[in-house]
């Protein structure tokens, strides 16, 4: 049983809005096949006692205090965007 | 076949900070587009986001007065999706462990108390805003300026069973968040919306029937329309034998029916997973005892002791209590003038009605509570008529000067002494022989008449009370 199959890497592939050609999907399927297979040795270990780690440092409670300051200059921001109109960003039409 | 209605609202409300959730840039609404960014606001490569406490606070003060617990562990999680107005391609929002959890609220229906239960209140940064291309159907523009902002999500239980209780519970969340000072609740500016989810059963059914969901409404008026088409067809479609289908429908406020989304048909995966850029938030007692502390007495109970301890009625409370800064101002002039039912009748009347004209608000209302509670005590020691604090009433608004001092600069204080208005009576007697007449031959309701042509010759400043005893008397003497 494979740990992953084609379908399910066609549909990984459209969440992040990839498009692959058949032989990249038969290639991607083969290496995160490989790459699942190596991570599911984790599974050999016995972890009933260990806590789930959702972060590696053991720090807590980091915070800004709440103030405003001067924002990025407009023209920076902008200047960095393939279409713009009027102090917008224009981007391809989304369906509402 | 009678139907259960079955309704639980998702409320999102923009949390008032001065700077956005995880950087520093203002908070504020609207200014051209794009002048509220930075770095983190558009998910630069290699920026760190870095929680603003202040969110945290406001996020526990609401998840407190609504009756939550509180997690002494929470954290956030990566929503993603791709839209345009979401620079990072992900949500910085919470799943699995929310700050605030199983709450509750009462709020009143009909004169009825209603309780619906709350699931969960989380934090999550709000989106930036897609504009319609004027005149280009090919492309979108996107401002940043929202993107960011905190936004609180309260998540009820399906506890609600009417659009009216749905509406009445969405109201009484209003009144919570604003009494906290926590929200803008703007629903205009878009800071308060909700998404509804509906469903029908069978009366007397345990199990849940087929639900939609209605998308980011933000008009009172607007959602209960919706529901309440939602309701019928969905009746309609059962009554027939059908189902319905679980999807989610958009108001079309102009025909007044909602319609299924298009081309949304694929189920949201979201691929949670837990915020690596962001550590974990621990609460303990003292910071949750702290915010308890801060909290203000919330619209409910205030409405129950205003009722009990001024006695007033029901409907004169839910006006006086409708904000808190109201509220206030209306205490303050009650206890100073030891007379709750006149303050609250001048408030809630004229005083709010002079604002108003003047296109103000309670908060900057030229006259203070003191000197609203000073006018009063005039009226109560004499020294000015009802009817002339009115117009006292109305110059104080317009000047911002104190009732002593109009009264003086303008000579309106009242007139007790009976010798002028017995002279003020004898004239009007002797003008109004017909009148007279009538009065003696047993039509005694033209008193009225002569009291009015008294007032008018005193400037309506002769104590009505006086005019109409002295009247009576010297009418009845002859």
């Amino acid at each position: 049983m494979p740990r992953i199959t084609l379908e399910e890497v066609e549909y990984v592939a459209q969440l992040a809005r990839l498009e692959l050609t058949e032989a990249e999907k038969r290639t991607l399927t083969e290496q995160l096949g490989r790459i699942l297979d190596y991570i599911a040795k984790l599974n050999e270990l016995n972890t009933d006692a260990v806590e789930p780690t959702s972060h590696v440092l053991p720090i807590r409670n980091i915070f800004r205090e709440d103030e405003a300051r001067d924002p990025m200059p407009r023209e920076e921001a902008l200047r960095l965007a393939p279409a713009r109109h009027d102090g917008y960003y224009e981007v391809p039409r989304v369906i509402e | 076949m009678e139907f259960e209605v079955v309704i639980g609202l998702e409320i999102h409300a923009e949390l008032k900070t001065r700077g956005k959730l995880f950087t520093w840039t203002a908070n504020e609404f609207g200014g051209e587009p794009n002048t509220r960014i930075d770095v983190i606001t558009l998910g630069m490569p290699g920026v760190l986001p870095v929680l603003n406490r202040k969110a945290v606070d406001y996020t526990l003060a609401a998840g407190l007065a609504m009756n939550c617990k509180i997690n002494r562990y929470s954290r956030f999680d990566r929503k993603h999706y791709f839209y345009p107005d979401l620079p990072k391609g992900y949500q910085i929002s919470q799943k699995d462990y929310p700050l605030c959890y199983d709450g509750w609220i009462e709020f009143d229906v009909n004169g009825e108390v209603r309780r619906c239960r709350i699931n969960r209140i989380h934090l999550e940064e709000d989106a930036g805003k897609s504009i319609h291309a004027e005149g280009r159907d090919d492309v979108t523009w996107v401002d940043f300026n929202r993107c960011g902002v905190p936004l609180i999500e309260i998540v009820s239980e399906p506890d609600l069973r009417s659009p009216e209780e749905a509406i009445a519970y969405w109201r009484a969340v209003k009144e919570i968040l604003e009494y906290l000072d926590v929200s803008d609740c703007n629903m205009e500016e878009g800071s308060f919306r909700c998404d509804a989810n509906i469903s029908l059963r069978p009366r007397g059914s345990q199990e849940f029937g087929i639900r939609t969901e209605l998308k980011n409404m933000n008009s009172f008026r607007f959602v209960q329309q919706a529901l309440e088409y939602e309701v019928k067809r969905q009746a309609e479609i059962l009554r027939s034998g059908g189902q319905v289908v679980q999807e989610t429908r958009l108001f079309d406020v102009e025909r007044g029916v909602t319609r299924g989304m298009r081309g949304k048909e694929e189920a949201s995966d979201y691929r949670y997973f837990p915020e690596p850029d962001l550590v974990p938030i621990e609460i303990d007692e003292e910071w949750i005892e702290r915010i308890r502390r801060s909290l203000p007495e919330l619209p409910r109970a205030k409405r129950l002791r205003f009722m009990e301890q001024y006695g007033l009625p029901e409907q004169d409370v839910i006006v006086l209590t409708g904000t808190r800064a109201l509220a206030d101002y209306y205490e303050a002039v009650a206890q100073s003038c030891g007379d709750p039912k006149a303050a609250a009748n001048w408030v809630m009347g004229d005083l709010i009605g002079f604002l108003r004209e003047a296109g103000r608000s309670i908060e900057d209302s030229p006259v203070g509570p003191e000197a609203l509670a000073e006018m009063i005590r005039m009226i109560q020691d004499g020294t000015i008529s009802g009817r002339i604090a009115k117009e006292v009433l109305e110059q104080m608004v317009a000047t911002g000067k104190s009732a002593t001092q109009i009264v003086e600069e303008k000579g309106l204080r009242q007139i007790s002494d009976v010798t002028q208005i017995e002279a003020w009576i004898d004239q009007v007697i002797a003008e109004n022989p017909a009148q007279v007449e009538q009065y003696r031959s047993g039509k005694t309701k033209v008193l009225g008449y002569f009291v009015g042509q008294v007032m008018r010759l005193s400037r309506g400043k002769a104590n009505p009370q006086q005019v109409n005893a002295l009247l009576r008397k010297k009418l009845d003497q002859q």
